[in-house]
């Protein structure tokens, strides 16, 4: 099981890396807090760990710590346009449950 | 789901903790909203993707008010509830709304309220207000288009707002729901959207040519920190002025009269924009204008010929530009960048000339029209804690100088005008009369040295002073201007600890013609004005002088002095007060100052050994031996 992503969010991720001028690819995580439990963080990553998970799809290097993989493993990252607003999407097939507004989630 | 952003290593926020931060640039003609996204600054568009919001408001009895392209839709049918450029009065009185000799195009209702309020079909609005209501269609486009609510704002203003127009920004935003992070100056923000604070130290060259308005900037960065060192321009110059020239050179070369004809000349302004929009890339456009009679015309005009009309409009430019580096202290080759902002400065003339004028080339990459809002958006991401970067301190400068008046009607300078903010500067002044108890703080604004040419922003009293003799209380006067050029004025009796402060937030302000009109007449009756200080200074030593021989005589002058010699002190005393009112040359009174003081030598002498005489009463001189 690897983390992929869709054509529009590598080329969004593409596009970042390149407007802002370094690093090494996106990293992906977990953080435990929120109303349901967990929430997903994205980041611009400037260093790989020597622990760290990379998946390189697209032509982009996804950057995750082993300790967020478990909770992750599968997800494909997608980029959405909702109206006006415009963002990333965690499509994690782990997730169980989410909270009303979306933004944490239960395994 | 909610919909993420790449956010910088480290920085992720806790769900619905996310710190959504906008830059505004709140126009005179359009206005912008832009935000940071995954690490990328750009403008955000409405429904049918368009950036800019024409900052015109329309009012109607019926309905709530209508902003952007649907108000300018009422121009026409609706104009006198149609209110735009509502920014040209933002923070101005009755009287200089009254007094400009700029247009502005609504109506003020007649009452004696201090605040100016237009007349609408919704009833009486003020400038706060109206543009409260364009800020608050800003932060609506925002918060869809980012999905939450907006933690704060960064919004620009020209270099040149004063403390009355910034503060009445601060005012809408805050009655249109916007938490004001700061106000930052528009040229700062452009060379903050091209990233001149990352790069090397130097001196920054902001050159914005507007619609209707004209702003040169001087900038410099030194270790990362930016400061204004002037600020200069032309509130009536811009690509209008470009459009006016071509649509004069029509109607000279179709041998037709427009001026009486609004029709036409709305139609002959129109293909004139469109020609000179045509000309930044192309050689030579056709310019087709419909006659009211059915028949067109058609003109061909060259770049070659636009740039002939433009010329002179093009050379005040760059006549400014040197002014501002007169101002600023520097020579044209230390500027080492200059940043283009404004759609007029795609008129390829303009960005020659200048580039020309500063010998090299100039930052033209990002849009002019939205530079400022994107350069806003990035110090609104760094100021809402996004940014794990060094933080930016910015620095912008006063436009005219501050100060307090002294006796004699004189201006104090406390604050040098051009001087970086924030900033504190205190000086010390002291009592004029024996006991005086209360001093009046008259905070003033402007380069010339009398009180009445000068600008007054705020009074007010300190009292409860120690009653001393004159000179000897200590009387501190801070003035401090915080990041968004507030003023805020303190005095402090350094003794007892009395004090009373006050913060200005003057009813009016001053356009940007009335300021270069000041700095004009500072520099132009620099001589007379010198005069007339020393003038007034001699007049106030006189008075002391009298003040203090007068205080004397009435205590002790009967028993000092006998009859002749009182006779001649109060001779050359009147003779004093004589010269004081009437001479008007500051050398005359000097002398007659001297003269009394001379005259007085002996009594003076004999006071003080009257007073000596009088402590050593009943003491040994030998207590006095050291």
């Amino acid at each position: 099981m690897s983390i992929s992503l869709t054509d529009s969010a590598a080329d969004r991720v593409k596009t970042f890396l390149q407007k802002r001028g370094k690093g090494v690819g996106v990293r992906l995580g977990i953080k435990t807090t929120g109303c349901s439990g967990m929430a997903y963080t994205i980041e611009f990553a400037d260093d790989i760990e020597d622990t760290d998970e990379v998946f390189e799809d697209k032509g982009v290097k996804v950057i995750v710590n082993p300790k967020s993989l478990v909770y992750l493993q599968g997800t494909e990252l997608d980029f959405a346009k909702e109206g006006l607003n415009e963002g990333f999407k965690f499509n994690n097939p782990n997730e169980k449950e989410r909270c009303g507004c979306g933004e944490s989630f239960t395994v | 789901m909610a919909l993420l952003q790449i956010s910088e290593p480290g920085m992720s926020t806790a769900p619905h903790e996310h710190r959504l931060a906008v830059g505004i640039d709140l126009g005179t003609t359009n206005s912008l909203v832009a935000s940071v996204r995954s690490g990328v600054a750009e403008v955000l568009v409405d429904e049918s993707g368009t950036a800019l919001l024409p900052s015109v408001v329309h009012y109607s009895s019926d309905r709530d008010p209508q902003v952007g392209a649907q108000a300018l839709e009422h121009t026409a049918a609706d104009p006198l509830n149609t209110i735009a450029s509502i920014k040209r009065v933002m923070g101005r009185s009755r009287q200089e709304i009254d007094s400009a000799s700029e247009y502005v195009p609504f109506q003020f209702e007649q009452d004696n309220a201090n605040v100016p309020r237009v007349k609408t079909a919704a009833g009486p609005r003020t400038a706060v207000e109206i543009s409260a209501e364009i800020l608050a269609a800003l932060k609506a486009r925002a918060e869809q288009s980012l999905g939450g609510d907006l933690v704060g704002a960064v919004i620009t203003v020209p270099a040149y707002f004063d403390d009355s127009q910034r503060q009445a920004t601060k005012d809408a935003a805050t009655l249109a729901g916007v938490n004001v992070f700061r106000l930052l100056n528009e040229p700062t923000a452009a060379a903050i959207a091209y990233g001149l604070d990352q790069g090397a130290e130097g001196v920054i060259a902001v050159f914005d040519l507007g619609g209707g308005t004209f702003d040169i900037s001087i900038l410099r960065l030194r270790k990362g920190v930016f400061e204004v060192l002037a600020t200069g321009g032309d509130s009536a110059l811009g690509g209008d002025d470009f459009d006016q020239a071509i649509a004069q050179w029509w109607l000279q070369q179709s041998g037709l009269q427009a001026a009486s004809d609004h029709q036409l000349m709305r139609s002959v302004l129109t293909a004139a924009r469109q020609a000179k929009e045509a000309l930044t890339a192309a050689d030579q456009t056709t310019m087709q204008v419909a006659l009211p009679d059915g028949d067109s015309v058609k003109q061909v005009l060259s770049r070659e010929q636009f740039d002939g009309l433009i010329k002179g409009l093009v050379k005040k430019t760059t006549v400014a530009c040197r002014r501002a580096l007169r101002d600023a202290g520097i020579e044209k080759s230390d500027v080492t960048e200059v940043v283009m902002v404004g759609g007029s400065t795609r008129v390829p003339l303009v960005r020659k000339d200048v580039e020309t004028f500063f010998g090299r080339s100039a930052h033209t990459g990002i849009d002019p029209d939205q530079v400022v809002a994107i350069g806003a958006a990035i110090q609104a991401d760094i100021l809402a804690g996004n940014k794990s970067g060094d933080e930016m301190l910015l620095l912008d400068v006063i436009p005219l100088s501050l100060g307090i008046e002294t006796m004699g009607g004189l201006m104090e300078k406390i604050i040098d005008r051009n001087s970086t903010i924030p900033l504190a500067r205190a000086q010390e002044f002291t009592t004029y009369k024996d006991g005086q108890s209360a001093m009046r703080i008259h905070v003033l604004q402007g380069e010339r040295e009398l009180v009445s040419d000068c600008r007054s922003l705020a009074t007010f009293d300190l009292t409860g002073l120690p009653p001393l003799v004159a000179g000897a209380a200590k009387i501190r006067v801070t003035f401090q201007v915080d990041a968004d050029g507030l003023l805020n004025v303190g005095a402090q009796e350094v003794n007892t600890g009395v004090a009373a402060s006050i913060e200005v937030k003057p009813s009016y302000g001053l356009t940007d013609k009335e300021i270069e009109t000041m700095l004009q007449d500072s520099m132009a009756h620099a001589k007379d004005d010198m005069e007339a200080r020393s003038l007034r200074e001699q007049q106030v030593e006189a008075d002391r002088v009298v003040e203090a021989i007068n205080a004397a005589l009435e205590k002790d002058g009967r028993q000092l002095l006998n009859a002749a010699e009182l006779a001649q002190i109060t001779t050359s005393r009147d003779q004093l007060i004589d010269v004081r009112n009437q001479a008007g040359d500051p050398d005359q009174i000097k002398s007659a100052i001297k003269q009394l003081e001379t005259i007085s030598e002996e009594y003076v002498a004999r006071r003080m050994n009257a007073s000596v005489r009088s402590m050593m009463q009943g003491h040994k001189v030998e207590e006095f031996q050291p």
